[in-house]
């Protein structure tokens, strides 16, 4: 079997699990209750969130712990929306975002909020004019992500953060969950950003949402005081300690990790553009983490399902819409309703070997010839 | 075919079946412009299935799409899940409760393909709706009319099913297998490479899936349908019953009585949660009166007509007298006693091969 769906989940590293599994025995208390077990489980919270927060190089008090980077999103999309919905209703975000944006943008756009998205360089990038013009005074939040799930773009978060400088009502929200420990980017000018570390060998069930101090947001749960007010529940001391440990790692290890991708990248970019039928949707200096492609005439989702006969697992739109249409993302860069059906999706990691990625090319070269002359 | 087609766009409805597949390759040759949608009825939680069951329809979503990107037409799915919900499975649900036998695949014609679907049609800027049904529109000259014709494949005719289209809608509805037997469309599937050339035909009720549909309504309403006393055509217990909601008039198999015989359940009494069941003859009746009329030529005839007709989905036709009442409703005479007849049910009346009418069974007498 050669995994390389790294973008949707990741084995769990295991230290990570150790982590876990040593603070799950250790605490019995919750951390919100006044007593011995409570507050020994309280600072151990803290000395996570400590933790946590130093590794991004933010506050303590700006961490929010949520159950991954889907509640992550929905927080500060609808949370600042609402906060913010005396001063205006005008979202400004881009045709990359994960669904637990676009879904949070829509059900807005039922709510009365106007959203329009941005339009896209060559290169995948956002279209800075192009936010210049569709900035109001009235526009509330740009939602954009760090690095797109479907083809590793990367967007300029310095240049997007400057841009809004000139608009004090508008917010700077990114999904940063295929960027985090992957892709460096600067935190200034950004105001909410979220991530989950089981996209970096931590645990389901774990996400984290920056919010920078003094943005407000109208929390989506209510009851049960937390270790914030902006998400409720009783803190999830395990997961938080799995969250930590992983994001260490990541940070630890990330040049090295990235050296690694980069080489298993070049050599499939290189080996899979010989092919006449083969298109690569993934911009050139995009995450290498993620080669999207396309072969032409075949259906993203055949390619799929016939290389997972061969025990190769890539994956085709992200995990789980079955819904027939085009990857909104590749149609979005590459204006091609047929190639972005045809599309599918590598994503990598430091785990991937040289030799699975020649079993890799053995069982597509396999598959390519048994789709393209039917 | 019709009149003049100078605008040849279609929106077609594709299940992901061997049907509508062919309906959209047959239409593609005739040199119209097609676009492809299915539309999502039902989830699998709502039926009682675990979500990570592949979903029948998810699956059927995946050929369907399959079958649009080879034929190189746009497709997308519509998801109409709330009005089936609405419009469909609560009436069914509902009818049942009330003693009747409900034809679902009849609202969700009506509701969902030859209303909603041309909703979306129009938006998109589409002149006509397709669909795999075996049946055929005809535009009648001389009359200034639409007719509604059998299938030439008399073992798959699904004019039955259609019995509600209105003039309006027959004009822009199109059955492009209505002249074909499903042996040819399964050939020109084949012939084409089409994946689902070898599909079953559905079965049953799509969202009763296994065909329990006494199952389907606990799970469903959340409702334990009580026990109750089967009953002879005196008033005499000779059973129990599990629940009259699960007998359909007609039924000799699973009652779980023994009285020397064969007995057939005749009828049911929900107030009183009773179950009648008497021998074939009780199941006779030679008269009906059928509401939710719809007359396929606009208007109800001005006096009593001789037609043929059908009480079921598969049946042979039989000869009746029709009296009109009204645009809406019909009262019909059999020249011979009919076999278990169902209030719920469709009858639909036809002149050879056209359809004249069709209605809800509303009261059979006897």
């Amino acid at each position: 079997m050669v995994y390389l769906d790294y973008a949707a989940n990741t084995p769990v590293n295991e230290e990570v699990l150790s982590a876990f599994c040593q603070v799950a025995r250790q605490y019995q208390g919750n951390a919100n209750s006044r007593h011995e077990e409570g507050w020994a489980a309280k600072a151990e919270m803290e000395r996570l969130t400590v933790a946590v927060a130093a590794l991004l190089g933010v506050k303590p008090s700006e961490i929010i712990f949520t159950s991954g980077a889907t509640e992550a999103n929905n927080t500060a999309i609808k949370g600042i929306a609402k906060a913010m919905q005396g001063v205006g209703k005008h979202i400004l975000s881009t045709p990359l975002e994960h669904s637990s944006v676009t879904g949070c943008l829509q059900a807005l756009q039922k709510q009365g909020y106007e959203v329009e998205y941005l339009s896209l360089q060559a290169d995948g990038k956002i279209n800075l004019h192009d936010l210049e013009t569709k900035l109001r005074n009235d526009t509330v939040l740009v939602a954009v992500c760090a690095v797109d799930s479907e083809l590793g773009t990367i967007q300029p978060l310095a240049e997007i953060a400057a841009v809004l400088q000139n608009y004090p009502n508008c917010h700077l929200h990114v999904d940063a969950t295929q960027a985090v420990g992957k892709v460096a980017f600067p935190l200034q000018g950004i105001d909410t950003m979220s991530f989950a570390p089981h996209k970096f060998y931590g645990l389901c069930g774990s996400g984290i949402l920056f919010k920078r101090k003094n943005v407000e947001l109208v929390p989506l749960l209510e009851g049960g005081a937390s270790t914030t007010s902006y998400r409720s529940g009783t803190p999830a001391l395990a997961l938080a300690a799995g969250t930590e440990t992983a994001l260490r790692l990541a940070v630890e290890s990330r040049h090295n990790w990235w050296e690694i991708v980069v080489q298993r990248h070049t050599l499939l970019r290189q080996q899979l553009s010989h092919y006449p039928k083969v298109h690569i949707n993934s911009p050139i200096h995009g995450s290498p983490y993620i080669l999207n492609l396309s072969v032409a005439g075949v259906r993203g989702q055949n390619f799929q399902s016939l290389l997972n006969e061969f025990g190769i697992c890539v994956s085709v739109k992200s995990a789980c819409s079955s819904d027939g249409q085009p990857s909104q993302a590749v149609l979005a860069l590459t204006h091609d309703y047929w190639n972005a059906l045809s599309s599918w999706r590598l994503s990598l990691s430091h785990l991937t070997t040289e030799a699975q990625v020649q079993e890799f090319l053995v069982a597509f070269a396999k598959c390519y010839k048994k789709l393209t002359t039917q | 075919m019709r009149e003049s087609m100078s605008d040849k766009t279609a929106l077609i409805a594709m299940s992901g079946g061997v049907d509508s597949s062919v309906t959209a390759l047959l239409l593609q040759e005739q040199g119209f412009t097609c676009e492809g949608a299915t539309m999502r009825l039902y989830r699998n939680e709502d039926i009682g299935v675990c979500q990570y069951h592949t979903c029948c329809s998810a699956r059927d979503i995946d050929d369907a799409a399959d079958v649009a990107f080879k034929l190189h037409i746009l497709y997308k799915v519509l998801d109409y899940t709330a009005a089936f919900k609405n419009e469909v499975i609560a009436k069914f649900v509902r009818i049942y409760e009330q003693g009747g036998t409900p034809n679902p695949c009849i609202d969700c014609n009506r509701f969902m393909k030859f209303r909603n679907l041309w909703e979306v049609a129009q938006k998109s800027q589409l002149n006509y709706v397709a669909t795999g049904h075996y049946a055929r529109i005809e535009f009648d000259r001389e009359q200034g009319l639409y007719v509604l014709k059998k299938g030439i494949d008399a073992s798959k005719d699904q004019s039955y099913v259609l019995y509600m289209l209105t003039q309006e809608q027959m004009a822009h509805t199109l059955f492009p297998l209505g002249g074909l037997t499903k042996k040819e469309v399964r050939e020109i599937a084949a012939q084409h490479g089409l994946v689902n050339a070898h599909k079953h035909d559905s079965q049953d009720i799509c969202f009763v899936p296994g065909g329990d549909y006494g199952k389907f309504l606990e799970e469903y309403t959340g409702k334990t349908y009580a026990k109750g006393d089967f009953l002879d055509i005196h008033g005499k217990i000779v059973g129990q019953h599990k629940g009259a909601v699960r007998y359909t008039i007609g039924q000799r198999k699973k009652l779980g009585i023994a009285l020397g015989k064969p007995v057939y359940v005749c009828g049911k009494d929900m107030v009183k949660n009773t179950v009648r069941v008497g021998d074939e003859e009780s199941l006779l009746s030679e008269v009906l009166v059928a509401t939710e009329v719809n007359w396929l030529a606009g208007k109800a005839p001005t006096r009593a007509e001789e037609v043929w007709a059908r009480t079921r989905y598969k049946q042979q036709e039989q000869a009746a007298v029709v009296y009109p009442i009204g645009n809406d409703s019909f009262r019909l005479e059999f020249a011979k006693p009919q076999r278990a007849v169902a209030p719920g049910q469709a009858v639909v009346l036809y002149r050879g091969d056209v359809v004249v009418a069709g209605g809800t069974i509303a009261q059979v007498l006897r």
